[in-house]
């Protein structure tokens, strides 16, 4: 077993575009879900409507890179008004279902070969970056170390990432501690009081599903951007592993999500990269390297149900603040 | 405690509120709550079916009558937490059927709930720091930028405290509301009530669920209501209660307002007995109910 | 809580109005031009192609539908005639030349405009139709739509099967079951590995049943009943069911792998002629026969047998139902085994009419099931049949108006707009919501 490679496999994770991508993805459910309640199962159908905007404003409109992320923000927030007109009002089991529908569609309406010249179709959308590389500020050399290692492109993509993802979370942050994150917690758990108070609680439920909306938007723009963006990249298991990172970390807190972000991928490159090695080691019975690979997320899933029973609260969470909890 | 006397100086009542004689859906000198034609179905069941009420302003009135009367669904439609079939009513004069409840709350009618609704999540200190109106840091934009309203804020958190105090409960202030007792919380949604700086103060059933020592409290706090040239909507069970502070009774049965007027003329009314006691005339609902015991010889 | 709903839905109300406006637009703009590619599915390496040539005159503008093995793609002729599609699997697929795009006089010949294309050895199907002058058989084009009508019926049929179960599961224990792909994949899976293990076929279809409701027992014994009597809130349950999907999907990928697997007889089923130009495969009529069989048993079961009326008794109103007596606990554990059951013979319908077994096979219709169970009525069995037949037949008769890819989203949007409007659904009472 290749020791080594499963140790830059893993390290690499932890400072990855996809690792800060998805954390900006569980930063924008963690408004929806963890602050305000929202069982949002469609997040994936955000992060495609974010990656989605900036490839095709940049391929079909030729926007510069700066306009193109306005135009990925602003499509996500448009899908958050466009699904949460109808859906706010829903309970919680609907708004479940008709999520995951309309992300669904999303996906849908992207593979769909009806537009094929715009979205690419099953075969998607490639070399939407070149203005954005042409902004790279760090010239041609290796930067950093050992398995952290980047061409000057990967490096301007990791440190402009994490710059947004920095700001969304200090956003958040700001957000929670306000005034306007007072008024939201108490509509997590009682819409009725917060009404009698005088407080507009669609409005504030609208502005959330909106502000988490283009946090995750960002995310998904953020995910395409140093490759590719796919159909089948945006499917419902996505959405699934989001929730896996955000419960595990803490739904309702602002370092939760940005922590089981990283602790999800740095445990998926660790076993994506073990479980094959064990099998062709052939530690684990008749299983060739490719089903190994496969058990990994066999292990995502009894983790998602071990932590949701046994604590929702997740790692840094507060159980006392939890509203999903019932007794 | 003996249900005589609930509170250690009688209360001053307010007189000559209606315009002639005391009727159902008698008009008033001053009021600050008008109605009209309100009704309000279930399936087939008529829940509320009221041809014209008027609420005296400055005084504290009490909604009383028996259970399924149709008091809370009529509490539900005029602060905008149901739609009514029919019905038209205005608040000072603004027209409010359809207004939605955060609407109406704004405009200064503020409601307490029945089974209440302390926030549990939320400390005391923050569940009256939510009462507040017009905190511009309430607002997506600005909340994130602290010097905009910091101040704000700590004004909001003086008067805060100052009610606190009022209601005993300054002690308390950083706890979860969901660690007070049942009727610390009671108090709680009351003194929040008051951070909206309201005009009308609607409090359903806030004797329920309440142990007898917090009762007198509660009383002089509704009463301070009052002192304060708030107006009081309450609705009640316990008669000795309403005899005690309500300036005005008004009396549901089955929808309908079948009686108005001070207590102790309602309480002899013909219809109200029959309506509400049946067999037990002279008895008050709270002792035939057992949630008060009077000493002997009392009635 | 109907001050939420009275002020929500004012809201709603003038949101939903501005909405539509700006959706019909949007969709005007969408649909005005779509823009169609003469090659699609680059990317996979197996591919049917041709050439569309009047009298050796190539024709632009024909536009060629493929549709099998779940997949469905679309091409326009260039200027060559030139058209190929790539398809990820090699299997049986339904080619149509859509006539109405043929120059005016010219129509397909011979064969009919819609053909089954079969694979050989190599990793190209060419295929090319006979075209000429003469009369547009007017009749081919409605006969399609009697084979997706069929189709409809078929597939409805399987789905209703399974959405029944989700329905029940949902109506007794208030749970949204997200694993119930995961179920209904059970089944053929299950009969995958019997028949590999030398089983006669006949025998292990309804062990693999058996097998899927065992499944399904032990689901409810070992984690939903548990976790009910801790009194676990709804919303964890529900997380709980999408770990448990994600759990038994990639176990099924483990040992599957990312290809796709045939039942014994799945490929090749001779074509029975219906009517007119229409013809039904052996499969479709045994797998429709099955299905309605199963379906009648079950309804019996639910009408007489003293079990079911406890199911719909519970379905209906759990605490009512435990105040006369009825042991709601084993009534939960009966509707799993059931559940199980008619998902695993869901699933293994499912194998014969894509045709193929592949490890997320359920994940793609679990919307659908629910689909179904939200058009009919979340709770009700009779609720959950109409819906399915009525989601079948719609997705597959879609395909005649819409790009095929995209007949999905119909239903979709069908199930979002119930739930919006009429939550429950057809046969479903008011009472039950919110």
């Amino acid at each position: 077993m290749d020791i080594n490679s499963i140790f830059i496999n893993t390290a690499q994770a932890l400072f990855s575009p996809v690792t800060i991508a998805f954390a900006m993805a569980a930063l924008g459910l963690a408004i929806h879900f963890g602050f305000v309640g929202l069982l949002n199962f469609g997040i994936a159908g955000f992060m495609a409507v974010g990656a989605y905007g900036y490839a095709i404003s940049t391929l079909t409109f030729g926007f510069p890179w700066w306009a193109a992320f306005l135009a990925s923000m602003a499509a996500s927030a448009l899908f958050a008004v466009l699904l949460g007109i109808p859906t706010l009002q829903l309970r919680g089991d609907y708004l479940a279902i008709v999520t995951i529908a309309a992300a669904e569609i999303v996906r849908l309406l992207l593979l769909s070969t009806t537009w094929i010249k715009t979205t690419g179709s099953a075969d998607g959308l490639v070399a939407y970056a070149n203005d954005f590389r042409s902004i790279n500020p760090f010239p041609d050399g290796t930067y950093g170390f050992g398995p952290w290692s980047y061409t000057a492109n990967q490096f301007w993509v990791l440190i402009f990432a994490l710059v947004v993802l920095a700001l969304a979370a200090l956003l958040l942050w700001r957000l929670v501690r306000s005034p306007w994150g007072r008024v939201i917690k108490g509509i997590r758990e009682d819409e009725d009081a917060v009404r009698a108070l005088g407080k507009n609680v669609f409005a504030y439920k609208m502005q959330a599903l909106v502000v988490g909306g283009i946090v995750a938007g960002l995310g998904g723009a953020l995910y395409v951007l140093p490759s590719s963006a796919n159909p089948m990249l945006f499917a419902t298991s996505l959405t699934f592993f989001v929730w896996t990172a955000l419960l595990l970390g803490g739904a309702a807190t602002v370092f939760g999500p940005l922590l089981g972000a990283v602790i999800f991928w740095v445990l998926q490159a660790f076993l994506g990269s073990l479980l094959p090695a064990m099998a062709d080691a052939g530690l684990l019975g008749a299983l060739s390297s490719a089903q190994a690979g496969a058990l990994r997320f066999v292990l995502v899933g009894i983790l998602l149900v071990v932590i949701v029973i046994v604590r929702p609260q997740g790692i840094v969470g507060d159980k006392r603040e939890l509203t999903f909890v019932r007794k | 405690m003996s249900g005589s006397k609930p509170l250690k100086k009688a209360p001053q009542k307010s007189t000559g509120l209606h315009v002639g004689d005391a009727s159902p859906g008698v008009k008033k000198v001053d009021p600050i709550l008008v109605a009209d034609h309100v009704s309000r179905k279930f399936g087939g069941l008529v829940a509320v079916d009221v041809e014209h009420v008027e609420i005296p302003r400055g005084a504290i009135t009490a909604l009383i009558g028996p259970n399924g009367a149709g008091k809370t669904t009529l509490f539900n439609l005029l602060t905008g937490f149901d739609k009514p079939d029919t019905g038209t009513w205005s608040f000072s004069g603004k027209d409010l059927a359809g207004v939605p409840a955060h609407k109406v709350a704004k405009m200064g009618q503020v409601r307490t709930f029945q089974l209440t609704k302390a926030l549990g999540l939320l400390t005391v200190l923050e569940n009256m720091k939510l009462g507040a109106k017009d905190q511009t840091g309430e607002s997506l934009f600005q909340s994130i930028f602290p010097f905009l309203w910091k101040k704000q804020e700590e004004e909001i958190e003086e008067r805060a405290l100052e009610i606190l105090e009022r209601f005993k409960l300054l002690k308390l202030k950083d706890d979860f509301a969901a660690s007070l007792s049942g009727g610390q919380r009671k108090l709680l949604e009351m003194a929040r009530a008051l951070m909206t700086k309201p005009t009308l103060v609607m409090l359903d059933e806030p004797m329920a669920g309440v142990n007898p020592a917090l009762t007198e409290s509660l009383l002089e706090h509704i009463l301070d209501l009052k002192t304060e040239g708030m107006t009081v909507l309450f609705v009640e069970h316990d008669m000795h209660m309403v005899r005690h502070i309500a300036d005005w009774v008004i009396v549901m049965a089955e929808g309908r307002i079948i009686a108005e007027g001070p207590p102790e003329d309602v309480m002899k009314d013909e219809a109200v007995v029959d309506a509400y006691l049946g067999s037990h005339q002279d008895v008050d609902l709270g002792v035939v109910t057992g949630r008060i015991t009077l000493p002997k010889g009392e009635k | 809580m109907s001050s939420a709903t009275t002020e929500n839905h004012t809201f709603f109300a003038r949101g939903m109005k501005m909405l539509l406006i700006a959706i019909l637009a949007f969709a005007g703009v969408l649909f005005a031009s779509p823009a169609m590619a003469d090659t699609v599915g680059d990317e996979y390496e197996n591919k049917i192609l041709g050439n569309v040539k009047n009298e050796g005159t190539p024709l632009q503008g024909v536009r060629i539908i493929v549709e099998g093995n779940g997949y469905t793609a679309e091409v326009v002729t260039d200027a060559d005639g030139k058209w190929s599609i790539g398809v990820p699997e090699a299997g049986s697929y339904l080619i149509t030349l859509v006539e109405d795009t043929l120059p005016e006089g010219i129509a397909v010949l011979e064969g009919g405009a819609t053909q089954t294309v079969e694979w050989g050895f190599t990793n190209t199907v060419v295929w090319n139709f006979f075209i000429g002058e003469g009369e547009r058989n007017p009749t081919s084009q409605l006969d399609q739509f009697f084979m997706r009508v069929f189709a409809g019926l078929n597939f409805g049929l399987l789905l209703g099967l399974a959405a029944i179960g989700l329905s029940l599961v949902f109506g007794t224990t208030a749970l949204p079951n997200f694993a119930h792909g995961e179920m209904v994949t059970m089944g053929a899976l299950f009969t995958l590995f019997l028949t590999l293990a030398g089983v006669p076929l006949l025998l292990s279809f309804p062990l693999a049943v058996a097998l899927s409701a065992l499944f399904g027992w032990g689901l409810d014994a070992a984690v939903w009943a548990p976790l009910r009597a801790r009194g676990v809130g709804i919303v964890q349950l529900m997380i709980v069911s999408i770990g448990l999907s994600l759990t038994f999907r990639y176990i099924t990928q483990a040992f599957l792998g990312g290809g796709t697997e045939q039942l014994p007889g799945a490929l090749g089923s001779p074509e029975i002629p219906i009517f007119r130009t229409v013809t039904l495969s052996v499969n479709d009529l045994v797998s429709m026969g099955v299905s309605l069989v199963v379906l009648v048993a079950f309804a019996f079961w639910l009408l007489r047998s003293k079990m079911g009326k406890a199911t719909r008794a519970v379905s209906d109103n759990a605490d009512l139902a435990a105040a006369s007596g009825i042991n709601v606990d084993q009534v939960i554990r009966v509707v799993w085994i059931m559940a199980g059951g008619l998902a695993g013979l869901a699933g293994i319908l499912w194998a014969y009419f894509r045709p193929g077994l592949k490890w997320d096979m359920g994940e793609k219709i679990l919307l659908f099931i629910f689909a179904a169970g939200v058009l009919g009525g979340l709770g009700t069995a009779f609720g959950a049949f109409v819906g399915a037949m009525i989601v079948g037949v719609l997705i597959e008769t879609s395909a005649q108006f819409i790009p095929s890819d995209l007949k999905y989203v119909g239903a979709l949007l069908v199930m979002i707009i119930i739930l919006l409007f009429r939550p429950q659904g057809i046969l479903g009472r008011r009472e039950r919501i919110g």
